[in-house]
């Protein structure tokens, strides 16, 4: 199954070359060329917006990297990258213990989002799907202030994990609540939207009752989670997001000829052979698996699971051989950016990201989308 | 022995039975068969049942292979089932979706390169008349334009059993016909067995070499189109009073006369 994807995108990219050949050879050269010859455009396009993405997601991280509060020039910060010997120790630390961990944990947090949004929405059939609207967010906001109220100082895990694995434990709970639901019989997908909308009622409330409970300093820790931010991002973090990354985003690019009939509906889906109900299971699994881990470390970040499918759904289109991958690089394009906007909108501050997002991401996701013609 | 025999088919939803010990006749390769009946006879279900959409009881055999049996997608490279809802609104060129159709899961053991399921589905668009759709996305074409895009999905694996329901329910005058007249064309060409859920009775018989009427879920009549489409049926199915008549042309005319009581 590996081989046939590897195999696919190996055709896709030599059919790069010989477009010209290509149209020759068709059986009905007269009428033939047009369509086939649009398709094959589409798909080189594609391609290009793809590469351009990953450019972008590039140079957004870089960007992300030089700026901050600190008054190094943006040189000295890319050298330090690449030759740490050539910064002071105060500068090494800067470089290496603030801005690469919160500059790849922004990258992969967008990623990640992104990806779980996009495979939510088509499994849901619901283009308002995504980690934070169905309570995935919310349930792992409910068990951090938990960690934050009532756990601190459990002694056989260090305080600084106890409060991710306990909003991991409770947003990876949620989507599973959503899967049993799922699973069970005569529930259509529109319930288990509604359900996710209850749950994120639900643990807004809960949430509410702890802070209400809860200490001073506490309550101060607690909204700051609640917020979504890089700053606690550290490369043992960086390094198990980055995991849970590469070994679920494979298994998304795997199920994307499924994922792309199923956008055709969940009957035409099954009479073309796609078991629609493991299909949907396995991709709501590792919708809990990135939006749990993600949302463990940097809190509850809205928008970036929403709005990165929908760019690139309006760059790329729905086959999801492109979809995905274009989801989990304009994802992670947004969030670099927002973690950049929050270090420069108050020199000398470090905003919440979660709140630049929304701020700054919401008139540019309805400006594309009145741009569009309002289809998304 | 090829073609289909269903025999004593027991289908529902959760546990509630709506088509119940359905059997038919043998159906030859080629051979196209109408469902006719009223609102909630249970065609849709029927056909769904046949697909593998939905759990069922008794015996579907089709080319010496027994159905129920099958996994889903060994089951779907010899069956297609076309929904009767049309195909939704999504960022995808009609010629994407009918590529999406065939490679969805592999077909008759080849596995498509993109090239091979683009000219296929381009191939598929030109013989129902869409091709000017090809390049056309989803989201921006009306019903009937949008039903012929699932037509052409379906036509698109070229299954042995091809099951359409209420395929023309969106189009205009000259597409239902052209449709029909297709799925004729298939048949014919192509060997396929096709079973055609419609409400037009005329254009049933039209199409039909076999219709096959149901009413609350089970097997009223069944035969040739002058066999299956008599006054004493329609009355009993329909609650109407009707004349059939044989036009000056030889095509069969349903006349409805009166609504009946119930």
């Amino acid at each position: 199954m590996y081989c046939d994807a590897v195999a696919e995108w190996s055709v896709l990219l030599a059919s790069l070359e010989p477009a010209a050949s290509k149209a020759a050879s068709s059986a009905t050269p007269s009428r033939t060329p047009d369509a086939i010859a649009a398709y094959g455009r589409d798909v080189r396009l594609r391609f290009v917006a793809i590469g351009g993405l990953a450019v972008l997601a590039l140079c957004s991280l870089l960007l992300d990297v030089v700026t901050g509060p600190s008054s190094m020039s943006p040189l000295t910060v890319l050298q330090g990258v690449f030759d740490p010997s050539s910064l002071t120790t105060a500068q090494q630390a800067i470089v290496w213990q603030v801005r690469l961990p919160y500059a790849l944990m922004a990258m992969m947090v967008g990623a990640a989002l992104a990806l779980a949004g996009a495979e939510m929405q088509t499994v849901l059939n619901n283009p308002l799907a995504s980690p934070f609207t169905l309570g995935v967010s919310s349930a792992a906001s409910f068990g951090a202030s938990l960690a934050i109220v009532l756990g601190v100082g459990a002694s056989f895990i260090g305080a600084d994990w106890l409060v991710p694995l306990n909003a991991f434990v409770f947003a990876f709970g949620s989507v599973l609540a959503l899967q049993a639901l799922a699973r069970m019989k005569g529930s259509g997908v529109e319930n288990i939207v509604l359900f996710g909308i209850a749950l994120v009622f639900a643990f807004n409330a809960l949430t509410a009752l702890v802070q209400f409970l809860s200490s001073a300093e506490a309550l101060q820790q607690l909204v700051f989670w609640t917020m979504g931010s890089l700053s606690r991002a550290t490369w043992g973090n960086v390094g198990a997001l980055g995991l849970v990354l590469a070994v679920v985003a494979p298994f998304s690019l795997l199920s994307s000829r499924g994922l792309t009939a199923l956008r055709l509906g969940e009957d035409r889906a099954m009479s073309f052979g796609v078991d629609v109900k493991r299909l949907r299971f396995l991709s709501l699994l590792r919708v809990s698996l990135l939006s749990a881990t993600a949302v463990a470390f940097v809190g509850a970040i809205g928008f970036i699971g929403l709005v990165g499918p929908h760019i690139a759904r309006l760059l790329v289109g729905e086959d999801h051989r492109f979809f995905l991958p274009a989801s989990i690089l304009s994802g992670a394009v947004i969030m670099s950016l927002a973690s950049a906007a929050s270090k420069i909108i108050v020199p000398g501050v470090l905003m919440p990201v979660g709140i630049v997002t929304a701020v700054i991401g919401v008139p540019v996701f309805l400006v594309l989308i009145f741009r569009n013609g309002g289809r998304a | 022995m090829t073609g289909l025999d269903i025999q004593n088919l027991s289908a529902g939803y959760g546990g509630r039975p709506i088509v119940e010990g359905l059997s038919l006749p043998p159906l030859s390769p080629g051979e196209v068969v109408s469902v006719v009946g009223p609102n909630g006879a249970g065609k849709s279900t029927f056909l769904r049942a046949l697909a593998g959409l939905i759990p069922a009881k008794g015996a579907i055999r089709l080319d010496d292979a027994e159905l129920t049996g099958l996994s889903l997608a060994d089951r779907a490279k010899r069956v297609t089932y076309m929904p009767q809802t049309l195909p939704q609104g999504v960022a995808l060129t009609v010629l994407e979706t009918v590529v999406a159709s065939i490679r969805a899961t592999p077909l008759g053991g080849a596995s498509f390169t993109d090239q091979q399921a683009v000219e296929r589905a381009y191939e598929v668009l030109q013989r129902i008349g869409a091709e000017a759709l090809a390049g056309q996305r989803l989201d921006r074409l009306s019903g009937g334009q949008k039903q012929l895009a699932g037509l052409a999905q379906a036509l698109a694996r070229e299954p042995r059993l091809l099951l359409l329901d209420e395929p023309t329910s969106a189009l205009d005058l000259h597409y239902q016909l052209r449709v029909l007249d297709l799925a004729r064309e298939a048949a014919a060409e192509r060997g396929m067995t096709v079973m055609i859920v419609l409400h037009d009775l005329q254009a049933a018989a039209r199409v039909s070499d076999r219709i096959a009427v149901m009413a609350k879920g089970r097997l009223v009549a069944f035969g040739t189109p002058d066999e299956a489409v008599t006054p004493a049926i329609l009355a009993e199915v329909y609650r109407v009073s009707a004349r059939v008549q044989r036009c000056d042309r030889g095509v069969l005319q349903v006349m409805i006369d009166d609504v009946l009581a119930h």
